[in-house]
């Protein structure tokens, strides 16, 4: 019986020579954690003089946290609220109609092209009509940008990854006698998760994008979209940072969160993208 | 080659009658891939197909498969239409990619077949580790595929493939994408494989030497149309061995076969090892 290292391959000599996992881990981000210090450090410096004004240093915008926390806590739940409910609504959207399109091509002949070209679309420019159709104080309307913007991306990977299976294993399955039901399950579920997780992990970002574009153009003001556009009016260009700091921290965060599923529903991957490198 | 008629119907694995097929193109006549097919093969034979590129040996062998269906012509399996024996698990597949599951296992990948054909799984563990022994991978159940060499990948598909103890293993070019040394040993461990489990085998190949090697019956096929031009009996004793490689008569049959591909007359069987050295 062979124990399998977590993400190397089950090497005899992997373990002796690696470093332990925390150490390993620190050592690859350092780089980039010395790289965004840097930048806040020179940020600082550089914005410590006249021009802080309309690039406050990251003091300031520090400081517009302390002052404005409450404010800035309730809109950045508004948000997250809002491009959660849209990332939930356009992924689930978007797995339905792959799932329609995968499984009949002539849906597929019809479905794909009206997809691409709606992709076309401006979607900034939908925002409006959708605070019209939602009521612009409906936390839908908002929602409705956000999953406009996750569908596209998570229709076209899921599609993708139910179609693009080996024609050698439809043969293998075949030859089993299998049923359409065990083919999806076994193998064109599992052979789309990677694509899925893929496409949700820009979705997140494009949720937040969503969400606060459709903030943009109206609604209640304690959201994320709000505070900044009336923090800008009002000359607080500090608070419209620290807003987009906020909105900049829950993509993130929502993107960890995804990247953690993705370790936990599809452990094996993450060995198999080593393999190849 | 008077087998075929000595075989009374229950006696044959498989029986091809008068097999044709083609190709419709999008311009032109329709392309000939394989005409006038007839071939009975009994069970326990080891019988490989042997020919150029676009000789049609793979669409035969899925045809027997029934992956694919004749133009016209009928393929009996077992005494049953092929469709009927697919559906009853009568074939083992595999094919020149392993076509393994990134997703499973070793040990996953050759309990699938058990798992839809809905066998319990105190009994899908057993069978698969036997055969994970059996091609020598026991110490791998649960490795993934990607972690092994595509020698070892071959082996855990040939697993799978007889883990439900199919009455036919249907074999296309499964060494093809390996080297030479690998070949030979996976070579060597099919036959040892076919000898404890008696299954029938249908072996695609393009290497001669691996076709007599392995083979009761070379069968010869030549390319547009795609058709049988000779039979070949691999009379070369059993157990066959590495030591079998080095006889005459070995040479000999290796000889035969390339000059039928050749489409020469083979009056030359006995001709000892002009060209030797192969393999």
């Amino acid at each position: 019986m062979s124990v399998r290292t977590e993400g190397l391959p089950a090497g005899p000599t992997s373990r002796g020579r690696a470093l332990p996992g925390a150490a390993t881990q620190l050592l690859r981000y350092l780089p980039a954690m010395t790289v965004l210090l840097g930048t806040l450090v020179v940020w600082e410096v550089a914005t410590s003089g006249p021009g802080r004004h309309v690039l406050p240093p990251p003091s300031a915008i520090l400081g517009a946290f302390a002052e404005n926390g409450t404010v800035l806590r309730r809109s950045g739940l508004a948000t997250f609220y809002e491009a959660l409910g849209g990332l939930v609504i356009g992924t689930l959207a978007g797995i339905l109609v792959a799932l329609v399109s995968s499984h009949w091509s002539s849906a597929r002949r019809v479905l794909l092209p009206v997809a691409i070209a709606s992709s076309a679309i401006p979607i900034v420019a939908v925002a409006p009509i959708l605070n019209n159709w939602f009521g612009v104080l409906n936390p839908l309307s908002k929602m409705g940008m956000a999953a406009l913007l996750v569908f596209f991306p998570i229709m076209i990977n899921v599609t993708r990854g139910l179609v693009e299976v080996p024609p050698a294993a439809l043969e293998l399955m075949r030859s089993y006698a299998s049923s359409d039901r065990e083919v999806l399950f076994k193998v064109r579920v599992p052979n789309m998760l990677p694509f899925f997780f893929t496409a949700l992990k820009v979705s997140t970002t494009l949720a937040f994008i969503g969400a606060i574009v459709g903030e943009f153009f109206g609604g209640t003001s304690e959201v994320l979209g709000r505070v900044v556009l009336q923090s800008l009016s009002s000359g607080r260009f500090d608070i419209a940072w620290a807003g987009i700091a906020i909105g900049s921290a829950g993509a993130i965060l929502s993107y960890l969160v995804v990247a953690l599923a993705e370790r936990l529903v599809i452990p094996w991957y993450r060995s198999v993208l080593a393999a190849q490198e | 080659m008077t087998a075929t008629q000595s075989d009374s119907s229950p006696a044959v694995a498989v029986r091809l009658t008068g097999v044709e097929k083609t190709f419709p193109m999008r311009a032109g006549d329709p392309t000939i891939a394989l005409t006038g097919i007839d071939l009975a093969i009994r069970p326990a034979e080891f019988v490989s197909l042997i020919g150029p590129s676009g000789c049609g040996k793979s669409t035969l062998l899925r045809i027997v498969g029934d992956l694919i269906s004749p133009s016209s012509g009928t393929v009996e399996v077992n005494g049953k239409p092929a469709h009927q024996a697919r559906l009853d698990r009568d074939y083992g597949m595999v094919f020149q990619a392993p076509v393994l599951f990134d997703w499973r296992t070793v040990e996953g990948n050759v309990r699938l077949p058990l798992e839809i054909m809905h066998i319990d799984r105190r009994e899908r563990d057993r069978r698969a580790g036997e055969m994970l022994d059996l091609v020598e991978l026991g110490g791998f159940l649960s490795h993934y595929p990607h972690q092994l060499s595509g020698g070892m990948q071959q082996r855990v598909a040939i697993a799978r493939a007889l883990v439900f103890q199919p009455a036919i293993l249907l074999m296309d070019e499964p060494f093809g994408a390996l080297d030479e040394m690998t070949r030979e040993r996976l070579n060597a461990e099919v036959l040892r494989i076919w000898g404890q489990t008696g299954t029938t085998v249908l072996f695609v190949t393009h290497s001669i030497p691996e076709a007599v090697f392995l083979s009761t019956r070379v069968v010869v096929m030549s390319a547009r149309p795609g058709r049988i031009t000779k039979i070949v009996d691999i009379d070369l004793p059993q157990p066959r061995t590495e030591q079998t490689r080095e006889t005459d008569r070995y040479f000999e049959f290796v000889t035969e076969v390339r000059e039928s591909l050749r489409g020469r007359a083979t009056a030359s069987a006995s001709r000892t090892r002009a060209e030797g050295g192969i393999g």
